[in-house]
């Protein structure tokens, strides 16, 4: 497996997303400029967290316009993997391949802690090793990671099994108390129809090593690759690469 | 004419003398461009003129050192093959408590470049922040815009802020601190130094564009604050972090490159200050040609262009014949660059403008021959008073568990995680330890099992009441975190924080603190790398408390063996290293309960001390020991309390002792150590404190959810846990939060 971690000027958790895709899940990582037109032969795209160009105007906001995004945007129509964490989150729903937005925390400041997720979909190629509600331990650290999206758009999110992670407290229960920074129905992470374009501001990256808050960032990279892999048997039996359904069972659009 | 020209040089912060000095040593009068030159280069924060002398006494050699002080930076040997460690830190005062977020963004923009310069990426940053007392709105407002600063900068730039400390005292109401010390890591081939050497080779200045912003900020940080500060807030820098992110990737892309001779930030007095500094250490001049210099705005003159402190900007010295290389390198990763000169063979700085010569100086004249003073050092008059205290007099209080909720209560020992979770403490992917979690910070060398273990301290009360002593237990107190990690202490940087050492109470007491910093210094095998000095820390008058910071780096061959200060679990042995006196002498203690900063600060015994950090050590290594906490602000009890709150357990002591039950508590005798461990591993560490003659007994057992502590037989006190945590945890976020409430 080979991962496309993107870097824009101000990125700054690509080295770290770089790394945990090469030492912690031991697969083959590559950075790719954000003037490129291509991303090259890869099976997974990483936008990672940062401030892209400074965050100046709004998070992502420039970000969207780079080159390298068109290719993103290629890739994920095609179906292939594409994981925005933290800043790149916030790039998926500015470039429209997410919806909603990313607000001022409610605290109105930075926030780096860990926290508490639960898992609310386990369908996805980014979640088939976490069993449904299982919850998780990830950090965070984000100035912006207010979700807001209009009730429709959420109603649409809870439908479709789109909501992937939700903020919770060490048992599973979601509370405004376990809810870091005043996203619209604790969420923290959200996926596209087809399930292949998952944007979250926890930081996966930051959990795979024995000495890092968890390891349950790796169980995050470990089940793409067994959804790349089952894809590709798949595709060998003749069954192009799949569709993901992203939720249970219901046909995607 | 006369007049107007004292004015001038007066309102640059040079006195007659050292005006006269000025002409003599260019055998003429210098012109305004010049005078505004020297004055920066001379200023007490460039030229060091009042503590040069001291700082020779520092042991500056020998142990891990490679490179000592002098550069950007200090560079250090972890053991780690080919990697080396770069460190320093740098104080942003007079600019936060004039503009608070800008001025602390600016100050870890400036310790970044600085680490950068020797070719190192950064990877962590620490802080030592100073405040007035929290209850008072301005103080709060100087805290919070801070912090945003350097959460705001530090985040951006994606260098995780792992550690530090901050200490609340009336003294700094006007004069906050901020300490900001950087780590950087540096494979050795790409070691480099800021140096112009050459003749020929071309001077690049990479980064942001030059503007009026932060004119003469050297200068002002080498004045006085009063009443007409926030006037100054021109002389204060605005940062650029993104501009920052790009000018480290692409210095780090540069100095691979390989034909890079010499890197300098243009920090403190900017363009002026990096010419000079990088030929004086090459022994050549520079010419300049201001017209080729990377504008803001049309119309700079001269002295603007040469003083401007404007953020985010480089000078590099680049082999003949490679500048389009570098400046291919800037292009692509979008940063300005220009070839504004050359290196020439004659020791001046030469500056064009405009087709005319603006300033021609002997490069030696700016950097070597600022005036040394030897000021008069007179310890303060009161001194023996302050140093009074008379116990039999000093009411114990009844309900100890009262005190230690004060005293957890109090900001100074209260939990920092307001401040702290501001703070990407982890982008990186190498924090082991982060901050709340272990005496010192703990990051992990990449690619590698090592780590560093990072920490910064000062204790101001100490250094007021014994200045020597006080700067021996600042150094004795950061190295005893370091080894609480299991870590062994390596190096020091440093930032000595005074009042006006024109004023001998002031000089005699930094000149004391030197000495005993130095003392511990060579003690504990911990040379000094560098630093920097703050001076002139005054407000209509008044000094501030004098406050020497050390930053210590230290390493640890097994990241797994990392120790925290939390209690692990129930049922463990809790352990004392290191022996308690009757010792409440500018205490916490004293002064949140009795009001009170007076007395002997506690007594260090440095023999004591490296034994005491050496059984910590081995003892990590030999994973004996489950948390290990230093007993300090607060003393035993509140260490103990620490323990409980970090680790989600309680603890019951028992204490014996004929001494009075306050100053078993709350005392802060040096060269403790409160450790867990578990039962079956007691002999062991028994034995490994019996080798090196360190006192060692188990004073309780960590489980429950109270601390309970029984002093000859009897309750002292017995406070529940979730008690403990409501006050600790709370007492900062409401003091920030509450009022706008109310």
């Amino acid at each position: 497996m080979k991962c496309a971690v993107v870097v824009f000027p101000g990125s700054n958790c690509d080295r770290d997303a770089h790394r945990a895709v090469v030492d912690g899940l031991g697969e083959q990582a590559v950075c790719v400029r954000h003037d490129a037109n291509d991303l090259g032969d890869v099976d997974m795209v990483i936008l990672p967290g940062g401030f892209s160009y400074g965050d100046y105007l709004r998070p992502g906001a420039i970000a969207r316009f780079a080159p390298v995004m068109e290719a993103v945007a290629a890739f994920a129509g095609e179906g292939g993997p594409v994981l925005g964490i933290c800043n790149g989150f916030q790039i998926l729903c500015e470039v429209g391949l997410l919806p909603g937005v990313l607000r001022p925390n409610a605290a109105q400041r930075f926030v780096c802690r860990p926290v508490h997720l639960r898992v609310e979909n386990a369908g996805t190629p980014f979640t088939g090793r976490f069993r449904p509600g299982q919850v998780i331990r990830l950090p965070i650290a984000h100035g912006q990671g207010n979700y807001f999206a209009p009730v429709e758009v959420l109603e649409e999110l809870e439908r479709e099994g789109r909501i992937v992670f939700r903020y919770c407290d060490e048992r599973g229960n979601v509370t405004s108390g376990a809810n870091p920074n005043g996203s619209v129905r604790s969420i923290a992470g959200i996926c596209n129809r087809r399930g292949n374009v998952l944007g979250l501001m926890p930081h996966p990256e930051r959990a795979v090593e024995r000495y890092m808050t968890s390891t349950d960032g790796l169980e995050l990279f470990r089940s793409v690759r067994d959804w790349l892999m089952s894809s590709r048997a798949k595709a060998v039996t003749g069954d192009a690469r799949q569709p993901a359904t992203a939720v249970d069972g219901r046909p995607t659009a | 004419m006369m007049d107007n020209g004292q004015a001038s040089w007066r309102g640059m912060g040079l006195n007659d003398d050292e005006y006269a000095r000025i002409c003599r040593l260019l055998g003429r009068a210098p012109n305004r461009v010049e005078l505004g030159m020297f004055a920066v280069l001379w200023s007490e924060h460039c030229a060091y003129k009042h503590s040069r002398r001291l700082l020779k006494r520092f042991p500056t050699s020998g142990g891990a050192v490679v490179v000592g002080p002098g550069e950007n930076a200090g560079v250090i040997d972890v053991g780690a093959g080919e990697t080396l460690v770069a460190f320093r830190c740098e104080s942003h005062n007079r600019p936060s408590a004039v503009e608070p977020y800008q001025g602390a963004a600016t100050g870890v923009g400036g310790i970044l470049r600085d680490v950068l310069a020797m070719g190192a990426r950064p990877v962590a940053l620490l802080d030592s922040l100073r405040f007035g007392e929290l209850r008072e709105e301005r103080v709060r407002y100087l805290l919070s815009g801070v912090v945003a600063g350097i959460s705001g900068y530090g985040n951006s730039v994606g260098v995780p802020t792992v550690g530090g400390e901050i200490q609340f005292d009336a003294g700094y109401r006007h004069n906050p601190l901020v300490n900001v010390m950087c780590v950087g890591l540096l494979p050795r081939r790409r070691l480099t130094r800021a140096v112009a050497a050459g003749p020929g080779n071309a001077v690049v200045y990479v980064g942001s564009a030059t503007g009026r912003d932060g004119i003469h900020g050297a200068t002002f940080a080498s004045d006085e604050l009063g009443s007409k500060s926030e006037s100054r807030r021109p002389a204060v820098q605005i940062g650029d972090p993104f501009a920052e992110k790009r000018l480290i990737e692409a210095c780090l892309e540069l100095v691979d490159h390989g034909h890079v001779v010499g890197i300098q930030d243009m920090g403190a007095a900017g363009l002026t200050s990096s010419c000079a500094e990088t030929a004086a250490r090459g022994g050549c001049g520079i010419e300049i040609d201001l017209d080729r210099v990377p504008q803001r705005e049309p119309g700079m003159d001269a002295y603007e262009i040469m003083l401007s402190e404007s953020q985010e900007r480089m000078l590099v010295i680049v082999q003949q014949g490679y500048e389009d290389e570098v400046h291919e390198i800037c292009r692509r990763h979008g940063l300005a660059s220009a070839s504004i000169g050359v290196v020439i063979g004659e020791p001046v700085l030469r500056v064009r403008h405009r087709g005319e010569i603006a300033a021609e100086v002997p490069v030696r004249a700016l950097t070597d021959e600022a005036p040394v003073y030897d000021p008069p050092a007179i310890p303060p008059a009161d001194l023996k008073e302050r140093q009074a205290l008379d116990l039999d007099r000093l009411p114990q209080p009844g309900d100890l568990g009262q005190v230690l909720l004060k005293l957890l209560g109090s900001p100074t020992v209260a939990d920092k995680s307001w401040v702290y979770t501001q703070y990407d403490y982890e982008v990186g992917g190498a924090t082991v330890m982060g901050p709340g979690r272990a005496d010192a910070a703990v990051v992990r060398i990449p690619g590698t099992e090592r780590a560093v273990a990072l920490a910064m301290d000062g204790n101001s009360r100490y250094v007021r009441l014994d200045p020597f002593t006080g700067g021996m237990i600042a150094v004795a107190e950061a190295a005893r975190n370091i080894a609480c990690t299991g870590a062994r202490p390596l190096a020091v940087t440093n930032c000595l924080n005074f009042g006006s050492p024109e004023k001998p109470d002031v000089f005699w007491t930094m000149r004391e603190a030197v000495e005993g910093m130095s003392r511990a210094c060579e003690a504990l095998g911990t040379p000094v790398t560098g630093g920097n000095v703050s001076l002139y820390n005054e407000h209509e008058g008044t000094p501030i408390p004098p406050t020497p910071v050390v930053g210590m780096v230290g390493v640890l061959e097994r990241l797994d063996d990392a120790v925290g200060m939390g209690f692990q679990g129930e049922g463990d042995l809790i352990v004392l290293l290191g022996e308690t006196r009757e010792e409440l002498g500018g205490s916490e203690y004293l002064a949140a309960v009795h009001g009170q900063v007076r007395g002997a600060p506690p007594s260090l015994d440095l023999d004591l001390e490296r034994r005491l950090q050496a059984v910590c050590a081995d003892a990590a290594r030999k994973r004996l020991v489950r948390s290990a906490h230093d007993v300090s602000d607060g003393g035993l009890a509140v260490t103990v309390a620490e323990c409980c709150l970090a680790g989600g357990v309680g603890a019951r002591l028992e204490l014996s002792g004929e001494m009075r039950a306050d100053a078993l508590l709350f005392g802060e005798s040096q060269s403790r150590v409160v450790l867990s461990v578990r039962e079956e591993d007691w002999p062991a560490v028994r034995e490994l404190a019996q080798e090196r003659g360190v006192p060692a007994a188990v004073i309780g057992r960590t489980g429950g959810r109270e601390l309970a502590v029984n002093v000859n037989g009897r309750w002292a006190l017995v406070v529940p846990v979730d008690e403990l945590n409501r006050v600790w945890r709370g007492a900062i976020e409401s003091l920030m939060t509450g009022p706008e409430e109310a």
